[in-house]
Parts: structure tokens; sequence; C-alpha cells
């Protein structure tokens, strides 16, 4: 057992936290254990510590029993080590004199052997208070936050945030991969369940984030580059050439009108290829920003991307005097400074190939969920007439659910949003076609406002609800019927038989999943993800909009499959948690910075090492030194130090090792 | 290559045209086939449905005396076969209290088995180890202008889709189009053949095997190609019941390596041809002059 320390009175508390901890650990015998150690000056257990009694007495102890120390023996830091830093301070002590020992997340919340678990809370309770013993009062450091703010995404979640920001007159930079904003949801017909027109709540949106002063929207740009940490952010943004100049085009299209093609003939991706384009085109009628691009993959005036010059040009005729077109466009990199960041990449819609016994690409009226949205809109390929890829119109209509969700074999999770689109869609596919329309479902799910209710309406409205999941989409024929149909072959699971029903076009309900490159994406922003992909939220019910990540927010599909309404209302919540953090104009950061001792030698070693560019040399004292506001506590030249000159606050040797002993020590308890 | 051979009982007794056109077909691809010495049961069928565990000790017999001759790769051509082979495999590895009876089976004679020996069907091995070049590199009388509807039956997909898609596997329609056939177009390609339905329940097994039939013919096929024993008795020694009952569907099932060996010009009296009831009279054109055999190989 080590000497006691003259001067250190510590106070041990252990939180029974109702049942948590108190069911698992003996509380009262580990604060019996602790009363016999070196320098503790009192241990107690007590049911809530995290309340405002429990808070009031480790106050009171420290006034009335002069303590130097405490230690709480709880749950995890990341829960309540703020809140009992508070209450040490509040009782006139350093709040870095305090220590937290964690015996839930990692001791009664994971063992099932009580006297075992007793014995493991008596080791971690060691080890902090033989640690605390060496701490010193500290400072923390306060550091400005850039009132700038990166939204990375232009859907629905990216528009909002960024107009929640800059009506609250932030800064902002809109950086959106595609050519346009507006995200999946410009390409809707209708929502659910009201069915208003996706367009018609949108595009005032977005043409409101091309006229904000307060925006700087970057279409066809991509973030390649994130550096620094919470309030002092800097962003690489690469700008892709759309051999257009933005600021010199102003929408009018006549270059698309005198294009040397004179037919549109290629796939048109805002239409899911339902359509056809012109290498120079816009995405959409109302594509923000309103200017025109080059596919330089089919453009005559270059070679497989490569710039030939042998085309005629008639679209820089058409363009005469403004000189928009700029074959010679670069793209470019552009770095800015923000001091917070909302991501709100999205989902990208499961790939029905991989489901090929619904025939997708074999049967050419099979559709994807977002292709039928295109074939029943006003502004897409067909006018809003549902005309199958073979020219004719359907009698009968088949919407499979859960296409790639609920299912082992491809993601097991729910898309949250399929059910009720799908069923958008067949009264949107009725209405357009009065065709009989069947929905094979697993479950309905309609769990939102009005969703049960637009349910009822479908079944008023003679749409067909069948349980079960699909087996196969074929054109084997049993029947003179199904001659030249698509049969659906399902176990209805309500009747309990297998039925064949022959239709004339198939719809499958994709489910969202994360974005293939979400990992990237992930780890440029320093965020983690769940086991399915989706970003991660710091806690998914307290912090839905915070990552692991410091000044980092994440908002709609990015972090999980939903629907509009609750991307809406999380894009705000990000917002308004990055306004929080500007406004209150500075950062506290932990002092778990590293010092350089007077010992160093000047070796220089440290100083590539540093992920921060945090160490300089001082050639007049020929010594290492450390610019504490850059400095993140990494510990990298800590431990790499020949000398051992570098501490870091918080984690100096006696403190380590005090802990380290601590919990291996074989003393009697 | 050389692997280690498991026939079966099918390859030795109805499915006899299997083995006698896959040998010589293999051989002519460079594949080295090692039949097991003293092979048992593989477990399969009715073994399977009285006692899985049991079925599982039989199969690992036979991957233990794989494993002992040193090949770790064991074909076994009947799909039946390969299903159970595979099967006790998965059991070995993730049932413990199976294993252990496994273990304790095996420790009785003698053997031991490790788990490590891959269960591998000849189309795996075609197309992953042999590789669609190397066929084509073969055929020297393509089967050019013979429609052939690919069927794959139920086994060899499924529930261990190891080297095809469970719902749509495509291996033997790649190698059709190699031997230069053309493949129609069967969506009931994994549809049950009737199993043992055609001798216990027949009413039931003669519809699903003239389902079948039926729509190979209807879809123009000149054959069905196949790569499991059941399914070829099934299809072809039941067309004059499935005649009485709805009418003539003649429609030849033959397997997959009947179909190289033509293409590849092996002598046919090899290839077991004449053992169906229904048999294929389409052959491809005459094997070519030395002079256009080089151009088809070159």
């Amino acid at each position: 057992m080590p000497e006691p320390r003259n001067g250190v009175r510590i106070g041990f508390y252990v939180c029974h936290c109702g049942h948590n901890i108190a069911s698992m650990v003996d509380c009262p015998a580990v604060a019996a254990y602790a009363a016999t150690l070196p320098n503790v000056a009192v241990s107690r257990d007590y049911k809530y510590l995290c309340s405002d009694p429990g808070q009031e007495l480790i106050k009171r102890d420290i006034a009335e029993l002069g303590l130097s120390h405490v230690v709480v023996a709880s749950c995890s830091p990341l829960l309540h080590e703020h809140t009992f830093r508070s209450a040490t301070e509040a009782g006139g002590l350093n709040p870095y004199c305090f220590h937290m020992v964690n015996i839930r997340e990692h001791d009664s919340w994971v063992h099932t052997d009580r006297r075992l678990a007793t014995e493991k809370a008596k080791a971690l309770a060691r080890a902090g208070i033989r640690r605390v013993a060496h701490h010193q009062p500290l400072e923390m450091k306060r550091v400005p936050i850039h009132p700038d703010v990166l939204v990375v995404g232009g859907g629905i979640a990216g528009i909002h945030a960024a107009l929640t920001l800059a009506s609250a007159g932030k800064k902002v930079y809109l950086v959106e991969r595609e050519p346009s904003i507006g995200g999946h949801m410009a390409k809707f017909d209708k929502t659910f369940p009201t069915l208003d027109c996706a367009a018609c709540i949108l595009t005032p949106k977005m043409s409101a984030v091309r006229s904000h002063p307060n925006i700087t929207l970057w279409s066809y740009s991509e973030v390649v580059k994130t550096d620094g940490y919470v309030g002092n952010y800097t962003v690489t943004v690469r700008r892709k050439p759309r051999y257009v100049i933005e600021e010199l085009c102003v929408g009018c299209q006549e270059c698309i009108d005198s294009c040397v093609y004179k037919k549109p003939m290629f796939p048109d991706e805002f239409n899911e290829g339902l359509g056809k384009r012109k290498p120079i085109h816009i995405p959409f009628p109302q594509a923000t920003p309103q200017v025109v691009l080059i596919d330089p993959e089919v453009c005559l005036n270059f070679k497989r991307g490569v710039l030939t010059d042998k085309c005629k040009k008639t679209c820089v005729e058409a363009c005469a005097e403004r000189k928009a077109i700029d074959f010679n466009q670069k793209e470019e990199l552009k770095e800015i400074k923000v001091g917070t960041i909302i991501v709100a990449t999205g989902f990208q819609p499961f790939d029905v190939k991989r489901v090929p016994q619904y025939g997708y690409g074999t049967y050419p009226n099979v559709y994807t969920a977002l292709e039928a949205e295109r074939l029943v809109n006003a502004s897409g390929p067909t006018s809003g007439e549902v005309v199958l890829r073979d020219g004719r119109h359907p009698n009968a209509i088949a919407i499979i659910h859960c296409v790639g969700s609920r299912d082992r074999k491809t993601n097991r999770w729910c898309s949250r949003v399929c059910c009720m689109y799908s069923m958008k869609l067949a009264h949107l596919l009725k209405e357009h076609s009065g065709a009989e329309v069947y929905n094979f479902y697993i479950d309905i799910r309609a769990p939102g406002k009005g969703y049960e209710e637009f349910y009822d309406k479908l079944n008023e409205e003679g749409v067909h609800f069948i349980r079960g999941r699909v087996g196969e989409v074929t054109d084997w024929a049993m029947t003179p019927e199904e001659e030249g149909k698509l049969v659906i072959r399902v176990e209805d699971t309500l009747a309990g038989f297998v039925r064949r029903i022959p239709v004339d076009m198939v719809v499958l309900s994709t489910g969202l999943e994360p974005h293939s490159d979400a990992q990237s994406v992930r780890r440029m922003f320093n965020m983690s993800c769940g086991t399915e992909g989706f970003f991660l939220e710091r806690h998914p019910k307290l912090a839905p909009v915070n990552t692991y990540t410091d000044g980092v927010f994440i908002a709609g599909c990015c972090q999980g499959p939903r629907d509009i309404p609750d991307t809406v209302a999380q894009a705000g919540a990000a917002a308004a948690e990055a306004m929080a953090l500007i406004d209150r104009g500075h950062i506290d950061q932990e002092p778990n910075t590293a010092r350089i001792l007077a010992d160093c030698s000047g070796c220089k070693s440290c100083i590539p090492l540093c992920p921060y560019t945090a160490i300089a040399f001082d050639s007049a004292t020929q010594k290492a030194v450390i610019n504490e506001a850059l400095c993140k506590g990494c510990g990298t030249c800590v431990g790499s130090c020949p000398s051992g000159s570098i501490i870091q606050n918080l984690f100096d040797d006696e403190e380590v090792f005090g802990e380290i002993q601590g919990v291996l020590a074989d003393e009697p308890n | 290559m050389k692997l280690a051979y498991f026939p079966g009982c099918s390859l030795k007794g109805l499915g006899r045209a299997y083995e006698e056109s896959l040998l010589p077909v293999m051989k002519h691809l460079g594949v080295e086939l090692v039949e097991l010495d003293d092979w048992n049961c593989c477990g399969a069928t009715a073994y399977m449905a009285v006692d899985e565990v049991k079925a599982c000790v039989l199969a690992a017999r036979n991957l233990a005396l794989a494993e002992k001759t040193g090949q770790q790769q064991l074909m076994a051509p009947c799909a039946a076969c390969y299903l159970v082979l595979n099967k006790a495999k998965h059991y070995f590895h993730d049932y413990p209290a199976i294993k252990k009876t496994m273990d304790h089976a095996l420790a009785a004679i003698g053997l031991k088995y490790d788990g490590d020996t891959a269960v591998r069907h000849p189309l795996d091995v075609l197309l992953t180890d042999v590789g669609l070049e190397a066929v084509r590199q073969k055929v020297v009388r393509p089967l050019k202008g013979l429609k052939v509807a690919p069927y794959y039956g139920c086994q060899i997909v499924r529930p261990y889709a190891t080297f095809d898609d469970q719902y749509n596997p495509t291996a033997m329609d790649k190698l059709l189009e190699a031997l230069g056939a053309t493949v129609v177009r069967y969506p009931l390609k994994t549809k049950c053949c009737g199993g043992s339905l055609t001798g216990t329940v027949p009413a039931a097994g003669m519809r699903m095997v003239y389902i079948l039939l039926n729509e190979a013919r209807k879809r123009g096929a000149d054959c069905l190609a196949t790569v499991c024993p059941l399914c070829q008795f099934n299809l072809d020694a039941y067309h004059a019941k499935v005649a009485s009952q709805y009418g003539p569907v003649r429609v030849p099932t033959v397997y997959f390596t009947q179909l190289m060996g033509l293409a590849f010009g092996l002598p046919e009296k090899e290839l077991g041809l004449n053992r169906s009831a229904i048999r294929l009279d389409w052959r491809p054109e005459p094997v070519p002059t030395p002079a256009s055999k080089e151009a088809v190989t070159a």
C-alpha cells in the first residue's frame, strides 16, 4: 500500500444508479473498502449522486471535511463527468481535482457475477483514488469559434439547414455534388400523406437558397479535405468543371436548342434514364442554380472526356456575347474556414439488380419506385401519362414493398418510408392510369401524422393489399390470361395459399441505404458509422444530430432512413445546435494539452509527428515549444520524446502509473 | 489440376450418363479426378429427412476420407451429394453438438475430419478454375443452332449459393454460350423437378414435370440441360405418363457435360447419350478438317 501523500484528502463516492449499478455491485461494500485506502478522508455510497442532493453531499463534504480531491464511481464520463466536475468546483476546488470511475458500462452492465463485479468495482475505485492523488489544478482553454458554417449536401435536409442558419444571420457554404440542389425530393411527384406537389413546396426553398445573401452555393462540387477542430475547420472543396461559367450563364438555354445534336439522345439522370437529354443540358426546369452544363463524355467537342475542339460549337454561337461556355474550364480547389459542419449527404436507393428474382432488367415493365415517380410526374418523360417501356398502358400494376429491406440477404433494416411512398404511388398510378393496383406488403407501417388515415383512404379507393413477400416476378404463364403478362408469385399469408397474379407493370419499392462512398465521407469528417453504414449520432435519443466529433452535425437520411417531415425537423435541429456553438462565441477546451519541460534537448523529433502542427522550434532557447491553442492532447509527441521531456496534463506519468498500479494492486479487499 | 472425386450412387446407377460424360470432358480439359476409395452414401434424400445428424455423419465419413487423401478439394457432381456434403460441412463448423457426434462417430472407425475439404461442383470448377476461355479453346463442333433451356434444379444454389446467384444462377448459361449453343431464357431454371413426388404423390409430381417440360417447349428449346441426376430422371422417365394426362411435351433432357462432350468432338459412345428415354437427336456439324480446326482453336 502506498504511503499517504501529505495534504491529500480524498472524498470517494459510489453511486447506485438505482438498480443499474446496485443490482450487480455491492455499493456499500465498495464504499467501506475505499474508506480503508490511504488519503481517503470520506467514503460514501448514494442512490443517485447526479441528483441535486447527491451533488450537495459532495459540496458539503469538501467544505466541512476539507477535501482536496474527489472521486466518483458511477456511470460513463460522457454522461456525468461535467456534472461532478461542476459540483467539485462549486464546493471550492479546482474541477480537475476530480476523477470519475466508470463502474456501470465497464462493470455492472457487462457482468453477471455479483461477487466478481464488486471486486472489480473495488479495483477500479482503487485505481481512481491512486490516480486522483496526483491531480493538479488546471485551467480550461478557451478558443474562439469561426461563425461560418459548411453544409454538405443540398437535398431537403441541407437546404433547410442552410436556410435556417442564413436567416439567423450566419454565413453558410452549401456544397452539393450534383449540378443542382434538390436531392431526391426534387424527383418526387407528390408527397405523402397530404399529396401536395413535391416541386411546389421544394422549389421556393431552392430559389431562396440561390438568392440568399448569406448563402454561398457551390453545386457540382465536393468536399475533398477537412482539417482542424471544432470552431476552426479548414475545408477544401473541389469545384468540378461544368464547361460553363456559372457567373455568366443566365439559364436561357439557347445553347441547348442549338446543340449539333438535334434530338436529345443520352439518358437523362434526373428522369432516372427514362427520358433523354443532350450533351449540353440543364438537369430539370427548376434546377438551382439555373446554369447549364456540358457532359464531356458525350459532347462532340470532347472525346471520352478529353478536349478535341472538333465540334462546330453551335452552342458557343448561340451564347454569343455572353461567352459563358468555356471548354477549357478546369476543376478548381477552394479553401474555406468554418467553425461548424452539417453533413446532410442523404441516401442511395437499394440496387434492384441484387434481387434478380424480381426481374428488373430482364422484364422491361419492371420499374423502380423512383422511375415510377418520374413516370407519373407532369414534368417527367411522359408528361405524367403512364406509358410502359413497351408502349402499352397498364391494366394491372403490382407494387412490391420492402425490396432490399427487412431481408437478411440484403439489408435488415426497415427503410421507414417505403410503405407510405408505395401507397402514394398506388394512388397516383391508379389516378393516372385507371389500372387495378396491388400492393404486396409484409406489414403496413404507417406511424405518422395522417399516415394511417391515408392507408384507410387507399383501401376505400379500392387499391388491393396482399400480405406476403413476393417470391418472384416471372413471364412463365400457366393460363391463357397470364400469357404476355408479368406474373406475381406470392404466398398470401392472410388467405393461406400461394397466388399467381398477372399484371402489366411492376414497381419495386426500393429501400434506402447508405451511399456507397459513405465510408470515405465518414473519414473525411471524422465521424462514426453504425453496422449498417449510416452515420452514427452521438446518442440515439438525446443527441440525435450530434456526432462524436464536436462541431460536426448530421441531418437527414445519411443518419438513417426517414421521411421529409422528420428530415426537415432534424435539419432544423442541426442548424440550432450549430448556432448554439456559434453564438457562445468560444469553445472551452479540455486542458489536457502537452507541455515541454526544461530538459528538452531540442532534437526536433516531435515536430513532424504532431498532426495539428502545434509544435514549433524556438531557436533562441534551442527547445521545442507547443502552441497550447492548437494542441489537441493526442499524446503523440509525449510518447515519442526520446528524453521524456514532454508531459501531458491529466496524463502525466504519476497519474497514469498510479492508476495502473491501483487497478493491478493485489491488496486484501 | 487434380481433385478428389465423389461419384455418389446416382452416377454409378441411374445417372450413369453423367459420369460417362463428365470423366472424358474433365480429362479433356486437363482436370484429373481421383475417385475416392471406399466412399459411402452421401446421406441425401431419405436419410436427411429422417435424421439430419446421422445423414451428416455419413457425409462426414466421405469428407474425412477425402481429407485423408491429401486433396483439398472434393468434386461432387450430383446436386444432392453436393448439397449434403456442404450441409455436413456447415453443421460441422456452426453446430458444436453435431460436430461432437460427427467426431465421435468418425473416431470409432479411426477417421478424423478437420473441416477443411472444399466441396466443389463441376460448374464451379469449370467457371472458376478452368475458365470459359479454356473451354472455348476446346470447342471444335460449336453447338450452333441448338436451343438449350438451362435447368439448375434447386439443390446446387439453395441454400448454399457458394458460386452462383441463389435466385438466378447463370454459370451454366455462360458455359452453354461458350459451347456455341443458344441459351433460351428459362425462368423456371431453379423450380422443383418434383423430386421424389413423382414416386410418392404421382399426381403432384407429374404436374411439376409437365410444367417444366411444357415451358421449355413453349420457349422453343430443343433440349433441357441439367446438373442433377434426379432432375434428369424425372424429366426423362415420365413422358408417357405426362403425355397421357396433359398431352405430349417431347423435349429431351441431357447433362451439360454431354453437351460439352459433343462440342469438344469427343466420341459419342463415351457420352452416354443413348441412355435417355427421350434421346437428343440433334448433332453439331461434323468435325471440321484439320485446317479449319486450327482456325477454330486460334
